[in-house]
């Protein structure tokens, strides 16, 4: 074997073989377990005791007693949860009874002359789970029914004044989606630029804090002294690169697997979310190449920012620059799910280190020229080769360099160190 | 397989770390490189290594530059000591070994037999960082050594080491370069010098001040030493002429003195004085020399 591959073999057998490796893999891998058979978990644990309570009981206060009788037949097709009570008791007393707890709230409704309708509702919170929304949109329709009975409308002409609208969204813009392809789109793309993220994070971390180990326990003197810095640079990246691999397919065996055997249905919760299919193979293969080329762009700047530390301690302050790159980018792109055509999703998705995240973002949510990720492709490669020629220069001079200080200053002493003279 | 270094200049920036360094070492030779803290020697040994380029002048080893070609050629023990701490010896050593270009076997098999010489093979499936400093540093020797180098430099090797040790080391160091090996060695120890190295040289702030071989250097220094004990004082004669300095001793004093014939001097001077218990002349050592060229500072 070379000595790029013995340093490729040895940097990815190291890895493979520590606790904290062999540990976020696993505790990813149950993650992934849990995540996908969560219906089967959560009806084993929450079925049952908590029906009784899941229903809301509204009492009415009617003093004609016409309005109430429509309400309780009107919401039992609106929404079953609700059970309403008719009362006799006085206003008064029933308030006392909803501020006691025998009821979850108190609908208090008149008639007036006009054929209005005027409701007070009264319950203890005002959440979600109050359900004012529906009944006021019950109440919207007796009101309307009682003024069609006034105004002695036929059924078909009540039915024509509740007509729907038939409204249907498309987009002038042929870059655009329809509305199916964008919801399928964004779950794939969501989960891509997630699992970038937190890649190029977590490995070019790993990629770093290797050479300044190396480089604080000294081995890297004898290293460079065998094989050449730029040999030892590209041999860590790949070495950790082909582990990441390693790492995801196990993740994506694990997953598939687990979504096979699962007994959850693929309908609705989770899955509606990514219902993977035609042009998301597309996206999918975009994906890949944009995951590869942010992997390369910041190892290779994680790689040279480690040969300036002298001391695993200055590591994080050091790697800040990479961080927050890889934070913006990710918001960026975030924000491109929600508008995609933004002007300034378009702009930084040609900018090296934002486009593997902010270009795939695009390439997901609208129907891009072909030549527009080709370019944000080409722009990142000249970048990773430009970055990994300075980056080899940096890291020659930068692992043979001790001191305390560790800022960016250092980086124009270690090319002072590793200058070519002839 | 001679090293040639002709006239090599290195700055950085406006600092002038070697200046106009000139030495040819022999093939089979072993050569002292000695200096103060901060002379310019681990410059000198990372220009040889290639490891940084020469702002002027060239290096050659057997008509050839150093390089990634041929490292698996030269053997390099670094001043600062560094190894993988996590790793086991077994595992790293034959890895580094690797990367010289020896085989997995091989690299083994050497092993074994440094380790059983250095009296140490229970370490072999040790991780580095649970042996003492010591031990480690025998490690990082064996880690220099076992591709059999033909060009071996050795920063400080017996710095940290006990005398029994550094007795084990020094031997293994002869064997090596009666085996062939060229061995640049550079130490603060001057006695190590003079007891290994046939020539040498001592740089200061980057320049030669010494460079030849070890008697010729002793010869041309020209002040000898005299180490006198008796009963009686002899501090007066740090004015006595031809007299360069007084040292006082338990056992006497020790004078420097401009040349063999003062000596004669001395003895007449102080025949009728008293009981002389013992008049010696002697060498000077490397480190008297050293003193002198470098500067008392360095005391």
């Amino acid at each position: 074997m070379n000595r790029f591959g013995l340093i490729i073999a040895k940097t990815y057998v190291e890895k493979f073989k520590s606790k904290s490796f062999l540990i976020t893999t696993f505790l990813f891998m149950l993650a992934i377990v849990v995540g996908t058979n969560f219906q089967t978990i959560t009806d084993q644990f929450g079925s049952g005791s908590d029906r009784e309570s899941d229903g809301w009981n509204i009492v009415i206060y009617d003093e004609e007693g016409r309005i109430a009788a429509a309400v309780e037949q009107q919401l039992s097709i609106v929404n079953q949860d609700i059970t309403i009570e008719q009362s006799d008791a006085s206003l008064a007393d029933l308030e006392d009874q909803v501020a006691a707890g025998e009821y979850d709230a108190l609908l208090a409704v008149s008639l007036q002359d006009n054929g209005k309708i005027t409701a007070d509702y009264l319950s203890e919170s005002l959440t979600s789970r109050a359900f004012s929304t529906d009944l006021q949109l019950t109440l919207q329709t007796i009101q309307s029914n009682f003024v069609a009975t006034e105004l002695n409308l036929s059924a078909d002409e009540l039915a024509m004044l509740n007509m729907p609208v038939a409204f249907e969204q498309s987009s002038f813009s042929d870059t655009a989606k329809s509305e199916t392809e964008l919801n399928e789109a964004r779950g794939l793309v969501y989960i891509m630029i997630f699992a970038i993220y937190m890649s190029v994070l977590i490995y070019s971390m790993m990629i770093a804090t290797e050479v300044a180990t190396e480089k604080s326990s000294r081995v890297m003197e004898i290293l460079i002294s065998s094989v050449s810095p730029v040999q030892q640079i590209f041999a860590k990246i790949l070495g950790v690169g082909l582990l990441g691999l390693t790492q995801l397919a196990i993740w994506g065996t694990v997953g598939f697997a687990s979504v096979q055997l699962s007994s959850d249905s693929m309908e609705g919760g989770l899955y509606s979310l990514f219902d993977f299919s035609s042009s998301s193979i597309e996206t999918f293969l975009f994906g890949i190449v944009f995951f590869l080329l942010g992997y390369f762009l910041f190892a290779t700047l994680a790689a040279f920012l480690g040969s300036l530390v002298s001391r695993i301690e200055d590591l994080q302050q050091m790697l800040m620059p990479v961080t927050l790159l890889v934070v913006t980018g990710a918001m960026l792109s975030f924000y491109g799910l929600a508008d995609p055509e933004a002007s300034f999703v378009t702009i930084t998705s040609y900018i090296p280190f934002f486009s593997p995240l902010v270009m795939l973002t695009r390439v997901g949510m609208l129907n891009l020229p072909l030549w527009e990720p080709l370019l944000a492709i080409g722009l990142t490669v000249v970048t990773i080769i430009i970055l990994g020629w300075f980056g080899a220069k940096v890291y020659r001079g930068g692992v043979l360099m001790y001191g305390n200080s560790s800022s960016f200053k250092d980086i124009k002493k270690a090319l002072m160190i590793s200058k070519k003279e002839k | 397989m001679t090293l040639h270094i002709k006239n090599v200049t290195k700055r950085f920036g406006d600092h002038v770390a070697v200046n106009n360094l000139s030495l040819t070492i022999p093939e089979k030779s072993m050569f002292g490189f000695l200096g103060a803290n901060g002379a310019g020697k681990t410059t000198t040994f990372r220009m040889i290594l290639g490891l940084i380029d020469a702002s002027d002048g060239e290096i050659k080893w057997n008509d050839q530059s150093i390089g990634y070609h041929n490292s698996n050629e030269v053997g390099y023990l670094p001043e600062e000591r560094g190894l993988y701490p996590k790793m086991k010896v077994k595992d790293q050593i034959v890895y580094l070994a690797r990367l010289r270009g020896m085989d997995k076997k091989s690299a083994e098999k050497e092993l074994t037999y440094w380790l059983d010489r250095f009296n140490v093979p229970e370490y072999e499936n040790k991780r580095v960082e649970e042996l003492s400093k010591g031990n480690q540093q025998k490690i990082q020797f064996i880690a220099a050594i076992l591709h059999k180098p033909s060009l071996l430099i050795l920063d400080e090797p017996f710095s940290g080491l006990d005398p029994v040790n550094v007795e084990i080391l020094k031997e293994a160091v002869r064997d090596i370069q009666r085996q062939g090996a060229t061995i640049v060695f550079s130490s603060h120890r001057m006695e190590h010098v003079e007891e290994l190295c046939e020539s040498l040289c001592i740089i200061h702030k980057g320049s030669t001040v010494v460079h030849g071989g070890l008697r010729e250097i002793k010869r041309s220094f020209g002040k000898k030493n005299l180490l006198i004990d008796t009963d009686f004082d002899l501090t007066y004669l740090s004015s006595f002429p031809g007299v360069v300095k007084v040292k006082e001793r338990m056992d006497g004093v020790e004078l420097q003195i401009e040349n063999e014939a003062v000596s004669q001097a001395i003895l007449k001077e102080i025949n009728s004085k008293g009981f002389i218990r013992q008049f010696s002349l002697e060498e000077p050592s490397l480190n008297d020399i050293f003193i002198e060229k470098v500067g008392a500072s360095f005391e």
